[in-house]
This record gives C-alpha cells, structure tokens and sequence, in this order.
C-alpha cells in the first residue's frame, strides 16, 4: 500500500479515509480505539500535497497507523486506559510518535489497552473490553489489545505496541499478527507512559514481516532523551529478509514444550519447527532451566518500578483529582488517598501495593534484591544458550485466546498467561510472534522466535520463512 | 547541674547547589527569580513519559567539589529513587543516590581559634531539588522552577564537638565550594542549606547519644545559635529525667528555638532502588586526573603560602583567603607593590571596611589592584605621606581614577625638597616665637603644634619625616 500511494496509484487521503469508514463502521463492536485522531485526514491530504509537488516523503507516508493508548501524543489526549488519566492531553509527544509522523505515516488514532498496560487481556481498561476480531467472544489479548484488534480487525494498516512481560506478542498471538519486542534499548521509551522502566519496550504489530521491520526500523535508534537507547546501528531489516536459513541454529527449550501448552498451540509451533527446518535451519533442543522461575521474578520486578513510575499521578499537576468541592480532604493523605483510591482501577492497586511490598525496608533484600539477583542468572543462562544456537522457538502463550472473563478473576492463572514472554524482557532481548495457524475452534495461534540482543534480524528471516510456509489466507470475520 | 559535664556531639548535612545553566537531569533553566513555573520542562514536571537525562556539567562539579574535599570518587556511582509523596515532588520520588554514591571517605580542615581542625566527609551525593510549595489561606500554591535543580549533598562525620566548630566548618566548605565556582553559597536564597545533627553526652561517654536534626538555618550565625539552644535544650531535658527523642526540628530564628517538625514515627519508608532511567555514572582515571589538574589553589593551602611568602600572620592569611577574588587581589597588590605587608594593612583596613560600608563584592571594588599596589610604592618611594594617602585612597574609591592621575590633577606630591621645608619651618617659628620660646623652656609637647603649623603651611604635602627631623634640629637652637 505504501508503494502505491508513493507511486500516486492510490491517494493517502482515500487511504486514510477508507480506514476510517472502517473504524466508524466496526470499532463501536471492536472498541479497539479509546479516541480517533481529528487530524488524520489533515495529515494524509498534506502527504499528498507534498507527493503532487515531487517533495520526497518517508518510508511509511500515508500509512494509516494505530498508537497504544500509552504513548504521547502532543495535543491528543493520552489515557493510558485509566480513569486517573482520562483528561490527560500532552504538550509533547513521544519520540516513536515523532518518528512515526516524521516517515510520513497517519496517525489513525490511540488504541484500547489494559489499563497502565497491567493485564494480558485488555479487561482492565477504563474505557472497557476490546474485542478479538477472529471471535468477538474472546479476549485480544494484553496489554496491547487494542492494538492487536485495529491491525487484525482492518481499523489500521499497523499498530505500535509496547511489551513489557509479553504486551505485543500474546495480542499479536492472539489476533494473528506479527509482533515485535525489540532488543531493550532499540526503541526510545521517551514519552511512553512509563510501567517499568527497565522491560519497557515499544514495537510494530503488523499484518507481515516486512511490515513489522519496516515499522521498527522507523522508530528504533538511539535518542538523547532516553538514557538507555542504544547506539548500536539500526540495520534495514526490510531489505535484508532472508529465507534461506540454511546455517541457521535453533534452539529448542524444552522448558517451552511441557505439559502445560494447549495440544493446539503445540500442534502449531512443531509445525513452524518444521518449517524453519524446511528452510534450511537446523534444531537442537535446550535447556533454560530458570523458566519457572520467569512469572515470579518479572511480577517483582515490575510492580517495584511500577509503585514508583505511578507514584507521580497524584491530581496535583494533571489528570483526574477527585471532587474535592463538597467534601474538602482533610489533609494531604486524603487529598491523595481519594484521587488514587478512585483514579487507579484494581489491577492497577493490586501492582502498586505489590511492588511497595517488594521494595519495603525489611522485605527489599528478599524480594527486590533477590529478584535482580536471578534475573542477571537468566541473562547469564540466555547468553550462554545463545552462544550454542541463534533463535530460539517455542510457544508465545501456554493456549489460544481465552475467553471474556474467563480468567480476570483468577490473577494467578492470568500472570501465568506470562511465562514464555517474560524472559526476554528480564534479559533484554528481542522477540517476535508469527501467525502459525489456527486452534481447532479458529483462533489464530502465534509462535515465538527469541533472538541474543540486537539480532532481530535472525527474527525478520525466520519469521518470514514461517510466514511464507503458513501461507496463511483466512481474515477474520469482520473483515467479510 | 553543670553545662561543663556535657560534651555536643554534630555532624552537618551540607546541600549545595550546583551552578549549572541547566537542571540536573532536563534543559530548563536553574536561574533564580523566574516567574512562577517558569522554568519547567515536561521532566521537571513529572509528566507522563518523561525522562531525565544526566546532566554532565553537575557531575563534573561534584566530582570537582569531591577532589576538593578530598573524597574518594567512585570509579562507579548510581542514582536511586527515594519515594516519597508530597505535592511539590512532582514524580513521587527524588532522584538521589544511596549505597553507591560518586565521593566518599574525605575530609576538610578549617581554622579556628589559632588553629588547624579537621572533620571527616562522610561522603557527597548528587541530587535533585523538589519544588516550593507556597501556602496562601487555605490553598497551597506549587512552584516548580526549583524542581530538578542540581544538588550536591555533602555529609559529615559527627566529629564536631562545638557550635562554633560547627559554623567554621560550615564557613570552610562554603568558601571552597565558592574557590571551586560550584555553588554561588547564597544561603539566603537557599543555594546553601545547613542541616545539623546534634547529640549530647556526658563527658568521658564513648556512646552518642540520641541525635536530634535540625532545619530551616539560613545563616552561619544561626548555625550557632540554632545549636547553642538545642544543646541546651537537650541537656535540661536529660537533666529533669527526660528521653531525648529522635526527630526532626525546625530553627526559628526570630524566637531563637527549635520546634518539633516530624518524629521518627512518622518518618518515611523511602523505598531506595536504583532509577532504571539512568545508567550508573562511570568516571574514568584521566578524566578525573584533568579534573585534579583542574582544581584551583584551595583556601586553606592559599593560607598556608600567604603566610610563607608574604611572612603574613596567621590570622591575616585566613582573612585574606576566605574568598579567591580577595585572595586574588590581595596577591595582584602584594606583587605589584613588593611591599606584601603594606599591601595587606591596605586590603585587611581600608579596602575590607569600604566593601563592608558600601556592601559590595571585591570583584566590584572600584580601586583596581594595580592602582592600589602604585599607591603603596608612592608612600615607598616617599612622593606622598601617609596621611596623603588616606585622602587619595579616598578619591580612588569614589573615581576610580589612578593615583597617579590625582596626585598630579591636585598636585598633590610630596615636598621632600629640604631647603623648601627649612624655609617654612623658619617661617613658622618667626611667627611663633612665644612657642618656641615655651618650647625651649621644656614645653617639649608643643613638638606637634609646629608640625601641625608646618603641614597646614605645605597643605599637608611636606614629607613629615622631615618635618620632624628639620623641627628637631631647629628648635634645639
């Protein structure tokens, strides 16, 4: 689509316009947009404004894209899904949003998620439940569930997530779209609304491969207003795709092929096996033997930074403060108290107590302490297997997409939803979900390919080799 | 009951702010006296997404102020959140540093009473400023200009056992910080803050007893005084059989007391862990090595050299040194005069006592250094008299002129001509023979009559050496 509206085959505007029918016609039943962006159609006109005079335009100009709801966007409100930032309009935007717009791609809009991205279902969103294109009794997934609906549901040509314990590849798993977690560092976390700081990373969910690496390697690189971006080089992935993967080495964990995983999801990730295979890869089973321990470790991790990064939505400066007029707070414990008690929804309570638990003097040395401790083990043991094989593969979640509140109830078997995504987020590496079929019930099924740090080209030419194996043609209803 | 049974045992906590253009970790401005919320980036403000980035400047002076206190600087240091709410914190929590910070293990000496003390630095930390919050009536007003201001907290070992020990050690790290042209050291406009920590014990006790801290001190005086009260305070509380308890006070200078501000119940659980926003800070051997190179003659050894090539006395050397811009001056004069002890009578008297009248910095002083030393080698070189001098230095403060250029503008120069002065002092006694008549009878204290006649005669411009030397030989007869 992006060639042709550069070829002027296509103008951006009919483009633009054409998704946001779209939207207007499916989103009161996806609810995979908390707020549209006015400016869209402003924004596609000048595109083609700028192609009519010849003026040279970037990599994505035209493109219709989705924001998670938790990236700033300067003048367009910012919630975060939660009620505590329901008014919240930015005077900046983040720098993946910049760039965005810099290549010239539309901003359709910000996209549900759970709220403060604290979820693995989108349900707890302030503005309420997205839905799973592919069955609009099933969850998308979470946190970047929103995302996950508009790419899949046709609402947007490619969505940015963010991933913080698996964010954008159990929606992508979810919804059949490739999602991307790139290499801690890769992608500037400057103006995304901070969850914890240090496993934080946005990416592309997109339709294919390509489009994934061309969208990543549009927002990643090195930005002085992040401290932890990298200066390690951004290759153009796009261009690079190769599927011949003969030399390749993939590691298969057999932690990731227990009991637990859902016989369907099995059944699609040996078949994605067999297609690295096919392509010239060769397997060899290995051992990561921390997995367990994965969920615990990244749930103190998290909620820690988590306790303080919300620490600053306090009703003072902005956002919701509670109403104060008929009955004033009595001091500034109440004042606080109120405009959190009431601005935060649980899920969000239940992390920020969590993680001051974990970080509380007395508690700090077996808790926090101790998590960091085993989390530079895994990176150790993920260095060392990776010094052995360049991918690894497995299954992105234990099954396919769940039900509407068939575990919001249950916190623990909804974190345990986690235990494949987490590590690479502890590590720091990247990570990807490709479409690998379907459950029998018609739920698409993703399989993860995990890479050593800055490798996400290994990802790009694995992921596309199964893509092409797949070769899979289905859409989901809505788009009939 | 007896104060003298009791001996004070104080540490200080010195916060600094760093003269930086820009915050500690965003690219507002740190200039004081801003409208309201100027001065307040997304950073500053806590906003969603925003992300500090470490200023480089800050750490070069606190690694600068670390070398000067002769601190250890970490090869490896790391900030850490300290979480707390309060409504002019805008992030919900300092960026500070805890277990990891850049200086540790130093120590200053300071001058006192005749001599040389030292106080252990237990180490110095870099930090963030919160804002202001201003109470007016019932509602509370936030100014965040102030928010994200870089600090470099600098704490003591408790090895101060005085008020007054404590205010000169204080005095010490502000006028080396102020060498270092790190930190303006305004208290008043809070760019230096004094945080005491005080105990009490008997005399001959190795234990500490239980510290009280003190706040809101915004002078060295108050230091003392703010101490003297506590110290007093604690030892009538433990002498009527009370617990000193563990808290937080405020110092109120116009009452002169100290008030409970929190106790150790209510203080904070601060949740230090390291930011994962910023990386540690690394420092590296050459760089700090430039940094050394760096460093300006520090107060104390300044001292030490006056007083050895200047042969100035101990006393003279440390007022002399207490700011660079004085001791730079005061050399710039020794040096162009060659007369080191007349440069410091000068500079000690009259130059010190008209920047104090007229409350103005030595950078300002309207008597260039140059023009000062000149002076000083005219009464040398004996063109003019001391007295003349006084009325010259005078003329220069309020002009700025040379002296040069005043005395020939009012002919001023001395008259050391012999025969000249011999012809007024004959003049003199014609017309006061009933003088030197009563003189040579033994009215010998008539002497300074003659020698008033004889200057009011020259206009103050005879050498007075030879006035009395030509009036000596004269009036003997």
């Amino acid at each position: 689509m992006r060639d042709a509206i550069a070829k002027r085959e296509i103008r951006a505007r009919e483009v633009t316009e054409k998704f946001m029918g779209q939207i207007e016609k499916w989103n009161p039943r996806l609810n995979a947009y908390i707020t549209l962006n006015e400016q869209a159609l402003e924004q596609a006109k000048q595109i083609d404004q700028r192609l009519s005079r010849n003026e040279k335009v970037g990599a994505l100009a035209g493109v219709p894209v989705a924001i998670k709801d938790l990236l700033c966007t300067k003048g367009l409100r910012t919630t975060a899904a939660s009620k505590i930032l329901h008014n919240f309009v930015p005077p900046f935007s983040a720098t993946v949003v910049e760039r965005l717009e810099a290549a010239g791609a539309i901003n359709l809009g910000k996209t549900n998620l759970d709220e403060f991205a604290m979820g693995s279902s989108s349900e707890t969103s302030h503005f309420g439940i997205s839905k799973n294109p592919w069955n609009l009794e099933y969850v998308p997934g979470g946190s970047s569930g929103g995302s996950a609906a508009a790419v899949a549901g046709g609402l947007a040509c490619a969505a940015v997530g963010t991933d913080t314990g698996g964010s954008i590849r159990q929606p992508s798993s979810f919804c059949g779209l490739v999602g991307v977690k790139p290499t801690y560092g890769r992608v500037s976390r400057y103006g995304i609304v901070a969850y914890a700081s240090s496993l934080d990373q946005a990416g592309p969910m997109a339709r294919t491969v390509e489009d994934a690496a061309l969208v990543l390697e549009t927002i990643a690189g090195r930005d002085e207003r992040d401290s932890t971006t990298s200066r390690e080089n951004v290759p153009q992935w796009s261009q690079k795709i190769s599927t011949n993967l003969k030399g390749l080495k993939v590691g298969l964990p057999k932690e990731y092929y227990s009991d637990q995983v859902h016989p369907d999801t099995r059944e699609r990730v040996d078949q994605a096996v067999e297609a690295v295979r096919a392509a010239g890869a060769e397997t060899v089973e290995v051992s990561l033997s921390l997995t367990d321990l994965a969920v615990s470790i990244y749930y103190l991790v998290a909620t820690s930074e988590a306790s303080s990064n919300l620490a600053r939505y306090d009703g003072v400066r902005f956002g919701y403060r509670s109403d104060f007029s008929k009955r004033p707070a009595e001091d500034i414990a109440e004042f606080y108290c109120r405009t959190r008690g009431e601005g935060f929804g649980s899920e969000v309570k239940r992390r920020i107590i969590l993680g001051t638990y974990a970080l509380s003097s007395g508690y700090y040395d077996a808790y926090y302490k101790k998590a960091c401790q085993v989390r530079r083990l895994m990176r150790e043991q993920f260095l060392e297997v990776f010094s052995r094989c360049q991918i690894l593969m497995g299954p992105v979640c234990v099954s396919p997409a769940f039900k509407i509140g068939g575990r919001i109830a249950d916190p623990l078997k909804m974190y345990l939803n986690d235990i494949f995504t987490t590590s690479a987020n502890l590590v720091g590496i990247p990570g990807m979900s490709v479409p690998a079929g379907f459950s029998k019930a018609g739920l698409p099924i993703g399989v993860q390919l995990l890479a050593a740090h800055f490798q996400e080209q290994h990802l790009f030419n694995a992921g596309k080799a199964i893509e092409e194996a797949m070769d899979i043609k289905e859409l989901p209803h809505v788009l009939q | 009951m007896s104060y003298n049974d009791w001996e004070s045992v104080i540490g200080l906590e010195i916060h600094a702010q760093l003269l930086t253009d820009s915050k500690m970790f965003s690219p507002d401005s740190t200039h004081f006296g801003a409208a309201d919320n100027e001065h307040t980036h997304p950073v500053s403000l806590g906003m969603p997404g925003a992300l500090p980035v470490l200023n480089a400047k800050a750490v070069e002076f606190s690694a600068m102020t670390g070398l000067a206190l002769n601190c250890k600087i970490r090869q490896r240091s790391v900030f850490a959140r300290k979480n707390y709410f309060y409504p002019d914190l805008p992030k919900g929590y300092q960026i500070s540093q805890y277990d990891e910070p850049l200086c540790e293990h130093g120590h200053v000496d300071y001058f006192l009473n005749g001599e040389i003390r030292r106080v252990g630095i237990t180490r110095a930390h870099m930090e963030e400023d919160a804002g202001k919050s201003v109470h007016q009536g019932e509602a509370t007003l936030i100014n965040l200009n102030r928010a994200g201001v870089p600090l470099l907290e600098i704490v003591s070992e408790p090895d101060m056992r005085t008020p007054e020990e404590a205010a000169e050690y204080a005095r010490t790290v502000r006028k080396i910080l102020r060498y270092l042209n790190v930190c303006d050291g305004n208290l008043e406009e809070g760019s230096l803050r004094c945080d005491c920590n005080v105990s009490v014990r008997k005399k001959g006790e190795a234990k500490f007893g239980t510290k009280v801290e003190l706040k809101n001190i915004n002078s060295f005086r108050f230091v003392e005084k703010a101490l003297e009260y506590e110290i007093k305070r604690q030892i009538d509380c433990i002498e009527t059989g009370e617990k000193i308890k563990q808290e937080t006070r405020l110092y109120d200078s116009t009452k002169n007391r100290t008030f409970t501000m929190r106790s150790k119940e209510d203080a904070h659980d601060y949740r230090y862990f390291p930011d994962p926003d910023l990386l540690p800070v690394v420092v590296e051997e050459n760089w700090l090595a430039i940094l050394k190179a760096k460093l300006p003659e520090l107060p104390l050894a300044r001292a030490g050299r006056f007083q050895a090539d200047y042969q100035l006395p101990v006393y003279d050397a440390f007022v002399l040194t207490t700011e660079k811009a004085l001791a730079d001056y005061f050399e710039a004069v020794a040096k162009d005069s060659s007369n080191p002890k007349a440069a410091s009578n000068w500079v000690m008297g009259e130059v010190l006592r008209e920047l104090n009248e007229h409350k103005i910095e030595i950078e300002k002083c309207p008597i260039a250094a140059v023009d000062l030393a000149r002076l000083i080698k005219m009464i040398d070189g004996k063109e003019i008299s001391g007295k003349m001098a006084k009325d010259i230095f005078a003329e220069m403060w309020q002009s700025g002129s040379s002296p040069v250029h005043i005395v020939k503008a009012k002919g001023l120069s001395q008259v050391t001509d012999t025969s000249t002065i011999e012809k007024i002092v004959d003049d003199v006694m014609v017309a006061s023979q009933q003088a030197v008549a009563d003189y040579r009878r033994g009215k010998t204290k008539l002497f300074g009559f003659f020698v008033g006649q004889v200057m009011k005669v020259s206009k103050g411009q005879a050498s007075p050496e030879l006035v009395n030397q030509i009036l000596t030989t004269k009036l003997k007869g």
